[in-house]
C-alpha cells in the first residue's frame, strides 16, 4: 500500500531529524531538568512512528533494520547493569554513582550512572512502542 | 542493608532480559531459565535462614532512607513465601519443556514466564504500598501475555475478560492508595502502620480497608469477586494454569493478609468481621462449584476457591494460632495446587479430554500417575499426616479460641466435600473400565510425571517434617499478630 | 480547587463506567483509558493541590510542593500505557480471530466450542 503524499514525505525528512535531536536533548536535559528516558523514548518513538505514516512498514524497516525485540533486550540489561552494579560495591541495589571530570573543550562536566540507567529505559521505550505498533501494523 | 533481599527479583529479571536475546535457540531458553529458577531457590533458602536468625531483613533502595526512598522488606512470612513461590516455578518450568509446544515456546514464553516470577516475588518482598501495586502490574501484564500466547479462540475471548477485570481493579487500587495518602500522606508499609495507630484508624480508613479489600478481593477470587476465575483459568495450558492456580491468587491473599494485619487491626469488629463473613461465603461458594463440575479443570478451580476462602477466615480470626495456621496452609496450598494441576493435566494430556464422563481407567495403565494424584488429593483435603492437616486443625483451633464456632464448623465441613470432590475426580478417571485413547502415545508421560512427585513428595515432607518447620511459621505468625515488629525493623536500623 | 478537581475526577469515573458497560470493544478500551485518567487526576488531587518550589534543598522557598504524587502519577501513567497499548492489540487480534468486536457475542466459558 503506498501511498502518494508528497508533502507529508518531503516535511518528514526533516522533521524526522528535529524531532530525534529534540528527543535526545530531552533525554540529557533530565538529568537536571524536566525529561528522561522516558519522555526521551516515545518522542523517539513517536518520529519513527511518523515515518511509519509517511511511508509503509517495509520501506521503514529498510531504512532503519532494527530489530525493536532486541533493542529492548539491550535497554533492559543496560538497567539491570547499572542498578545491579550497586550490590558490587556493597551499597543498597540501584544507589548511583557520580562524578566530575574536566573535558578539553566542554570544560567540566558530570557524570553519572543513572545517565546509563536512564539510556536503558529511553531503549526499553522505544522497542516496547515499536514492537507494539509492529505488531499491529504487520497484519495489513 | 542486605542485598540478598533483591535477588530473588534480580536473577528471573536477568533471565528475561538475556532470553530476549534467543527467540529462536529453545534449549538455551530452557537452559537459561532453569538455571535462574535453580539460583532462586538457593537464594530463597538462604534468605529463609538469614530471616531466622536475624530477624526482619529490609533494603532501602537507593541508599534513600527508610519512609522516604523504596523499602523492600522480608519478614519470615514474606521470605517463605518467595521460597515457595521459586519451588513451584521451577517444577511448573520443568513441566513445561515437554509440554508446552514448540509454537509458544517460540514466541517468548520463557522471558514472560521470568518477568510473571519478577512480579510474584516482588509483590511478596516489596515494604512500600505504591511499589507493590507496580510489582502487581508486572506480574498482570506478564499473566496477560501469558494467558492470550497461542491464541486460541477461547484464549483470545477470555483473555479480553480477565484483562478488563484487572484493568479495572489496577484503576481502583490506584484510586484507594490515593486516598490512602492523603490521610497518612506516606507510602512506607511500615510508616503507614505507626501513622494509622496513631490516629487511631477512623471510620474513613475502614472504608479504605474494604476498599483494599475489593481490589485484593478480584485478584485473590474471594466472594463475590470470584466471577471472572473459573472462565479465565480455564482457557490456558496447563503448566501456565496451574502457575497462576498457585500463585496469583495467593499474591491477592498475601496483600490482603499484610494490609489487614499491617494496617487496618484497629477497628476489628468492622473490617475483620466483614473479612470473615465473605471467607465463609467464599469457602461455600467455591465447595459448591467443586462438587457440582464434571470438568477435572474446573474441579480443581473451585477449590482454589475454597483455599483463598480457608485461608483468609484464618487471618480474619486475628490470633496467633490461625495466623500460625493460616500460613501453614497458604505454603501448602500453592505447592498441593500446583501438583494437583499439572496431575490433571498429565490425565488430561492421555485422555485429550476435561471432561470426566469421557475418561476412566488410567490407574491400570499409568500406576505411577494414579497413586500420586491419590496422594496429593488426600494432601488438599487435610488427611493426617500429609500437609493440608496441620494447617487446618491450626485455624479451626484458632476459630474455635476466636468464637468463630460457624466459620469452624464450616471449614471442616468443607474438607470432607473438597475431599469428595476430588475423590470424584479418582473415582470417575483412574478407576473403572480401561480405555484406548487416540492421543495416548504422544503424551510424555513419564518426564511429565517428575514435576507433580517432586512437588507431592515435597508437601508429604511438609506435612511429616512439621516439627522442623514449625519454628519459622510460628516466627512469621508472630510477625503478623505483632506489627511493632515489622515496623521496628523498617523504620529504625 | 479541590473540589472542582474532585468534580472533574467524577465525571471522568462517569463516562468511563458509562463507556466500559457499552457492547463495543473499542469503546470498552476508550473507557478503560479514561477511567486511568480520573484516577490520576485523584491522585494528584489527593496529595493537595499546592503552588510551590521544587522540593530540593537549598532553595529557600516559602513553600514546597510535595513530589510524591507526581511521581506516583508518572509511574501509573506508564503503566497505564502499556496496558492499554497491550488491550488495543489484543482487542484487534480478537476482532480478527472472532470476527467480532462485540463483547455480548463473547460470552460463555465453555472450553469446547
Amino acid at each position: 500500500m503506498r501511498s502518494n503524499n508528497i508533502i507529508l514525505e518531503t516535511a518528514i525528512k526533516v522533521i524526522l531529524f528535529i524531532i530525534v535531536l529534540f528527543s535526545v536533548y530531552i533525554f540529557f536535559a533530565g538529568h537536571y531538568y524536566p525529561g528522561g528516558g522516558f519522555i526521551g523514548g516515545l518522542m523517539t518513538a513517536g518520529a519513527l512512528v511518523l515515518l511509519l505514516i509517511a511511508y509503509d512498514i517495509k520501506t521503514v524497516s529498510m531504512i532503519l533494520p532494527f530489530n525493536y525485540r532486541i533493542m529492548t533486550g539491550i535497554g533492559l540489561l543496560f538497567a539491570i547493569g547499572t542498578s545491579a552494579g550497586a550490590i558490587f560495591f556493597n551499597v543498597p541495589f540501584l544507589t548511583h554513582a557520580f562524578g566530575h571530570i574536566d573535558l578539553p573543550i566542554l570544560g567540566e562536566i558530570s557524570l553519572h550512572t543513572a545517565t546509563i540507567f536512564d539510556l536503558g529505559v529511553y531503549l526499553v521505550v522505544v522497542g516496547v512502542s515499536m514492537t507494539i505498533i509492529q505488531t499491529i501494523g504487520e497484519d495489513e | 542493608m542486605n542485598n540478598l533481599i533483591i535477588l530473588p527479583i534480580l536473577i528471573p529479571f536477568l533471565a528475561a532480559a538475556i532470553l530476549i536475546f534467543l527467540p529462536k535457540k529453545i534449549m538455551a531458553q530452557r537452559w537459561i531459565s532453569a538455571l535462574g529458577s535453580v539460583a532462586t531457590i538457593v537464594v530463597a533458602l538462604f534468605l529463609v535462614q538469614k530471616v531466622h536468625t536475624n530477624g526482619i531483613q529490609s533494603l532501602n533502595i537507593s541508599s534513600w532512607e527508610a519512609p522516604f526512598g523504596i523499602t523492600l522488606v522480608s519478614d519470615m512470612f514474606s521470605a517463605l513465601l518467595i521460597l515457595t513461590t521459586s519451588i513451584v516455578s521451577f517444577t511448573c518450568l520443568i513441566y513445561s519443556f515437554k509440554s508446552i509446544g514448540k509454537e509458544r515456546e517460540n514466541h517468548y514464553y520463557y522471558p514472560v514466564f521470568n518477568f510473571l516470577i519478577v512480579g510474584v516475588n516482588g509483590a511478596f518482598s516489596t515494604g512500600d504500598i505504591f511499589n507493590l501495586f507496580v510489582f502487581f502490574e508486572v506480574m498482570l501484564m506478564s499473566s496477560y501475555v501469558l494467558l492470550v500466547l497461542g491464541g486460541t479462540k477461547i484464549q483470545l475471548r477470555e483473555s479480553i475478560k480477565y484483562l478488563l477485570v484487572n484493568v479495572i481493579s489496577s484503576a481502583l487500587f490506584v484510586i484507594t492508595v490515593a486516598y490512602l495518602y492523603s490521610i497518612v500522606g506516606t507510602l512506607n508499609m511500615a510508616h503507614i502502620s505507626a501513622r494509622v495507630s496513631e490516629i487511631g484508624q477512623p471510620a474513613i480508613l475502614s472504608v479504605i480497608a474494604v476498599l483494599f479489600l475489593i481490589v485484593f478481593g478480584l485478584k485473590g477470587a474471594i466472594f463475590p469477586l470470584y466471577f471472572w476465575m473459573p472462565g479465565s483459568y480455564n482457557a490456558p495450558p496447563i503448566p501456565v494454569l496451574a502457575l497462576f492456580g498457585a500463585l496469583l491468587t495467593k499474591v491477592g491473599v498475601y496483600s490482603i493478609t499484610r494490609t489487614y494485619t499491617l494496617f487496618f487491626y484497629h477497628d476489628a469488629g468492622f473490617t475483620h468481621v466483614l473479612l470473615q463473613v465473605l471467607a465463609i461465603l467464599t469457602i461455600i461458594i467455591g465447595v459448591i462449584g467443586a462438587i457440582a463440575y464434571w470438568d477435572v479443570k474446573k474441579i480443581i478451580i473451585y477449590n482454589i476457591i475454597v483455599a483463598v476462602g480457608v485461608i483468609l477466615f484464618g487471618i480474619s480470626v486475628m490470633n496467633i494460632d490461625a495466623f500460625t495456621g493460616s500460613i501453614y496452609y497458604l505454603i501448602h496450598d500453592m505447592i498441593i495446587k500446583a501438583a494437583l494441576f499439572l496431575l490433571v493435566g498429565i490425565a488430561i494430556a492421555i485422555t485429550g479430554t476435561s471432561n470426566l464422563r469421557n475418561m476412566s481407567g488410567l490407574i491400570k495403565r499409568y500406576p505411577g500417575l494414579g497413586w500420586t494424584y491419590f496422594i496429593a488429593a488426600l494432601a488438599l483435603a487435610g488427611i493426617p499426616p500429609l500437609s493440608g492437616f496441620i494447617g487446618k486443625v491450626l485455624i479451626v483451633q484458632g476459630g474455635f479460641a476466636g468464637e468463630s464456632y460457624l466459620g469452624a464448623a464450616v471449614v471442616l465441613i468443607s474438607s470432607l466435600l473438597v475431599l469428595f470432590s476430588v475423590m470424584k475426580i479418582f473415582i470417575n478417571g483412574f478407576w473403572g473400565d480401561d480405555q484406548n485413547y487416540a492421543n495416548e502415545d504422544k503424551a510424555p508421560v513419564k518426564w511429565l510425571l517428575i514435576s507433580p512427585v517432586i512437588l507431592v513428595i515435597l508437601s508429604a515432607v511438609y506435612g511429616i517434617g512439621t516439627e522442623a518447620i514449625l519454628p519459622y511459621i510460628s516466627q512469621a505468625a508472630e510477625t503478623l499478630a505483632d506489627p511493632s515488629l515489622y515496623i521496628d525493623a523498617v523504620l529504625k536500623e | 480547587m479541590e473540589i472542582l478537581m474532585s468534580i472533574v475526577v467524577g465525571v471522568l469515573f462517569m463516562t468511563a463506567t458509562y463507556l466500559m458497560l457499552s457492547k463495543s470493544l473499542l469503546r470498552i478500551i476508550v473507557g478503560t483509558g479514561l477511567l486511568s485518567h480520573g484516577a490520576h487526576l485523584l491522585i494528584l488531587t489527593m496529595g493537595g493541590l499546592k503552588r510551590g518550589a521544587a522540593p530540593l534543598l537549598g532553595e529557600n522557598a516559602e513553600s514546597y510542593t510535595d513530589p510524591l504524587p507526581q511521581a506516583l502519577i508518572l509511574t501509573a501513567i506508564v503503566i497505564s500505557f502499556g496496558v492499554t497499548a497491550f488491550f488495543l492489540v489484543l482487542a484487534y487480534r480478537a476482532y480478527k480471530e472472532l470476527g467480532t468486536d462485540n463483547i455480548e457475542q463473547m460470552r460463555g466459558t465453555e472450553s469446547n466450542e
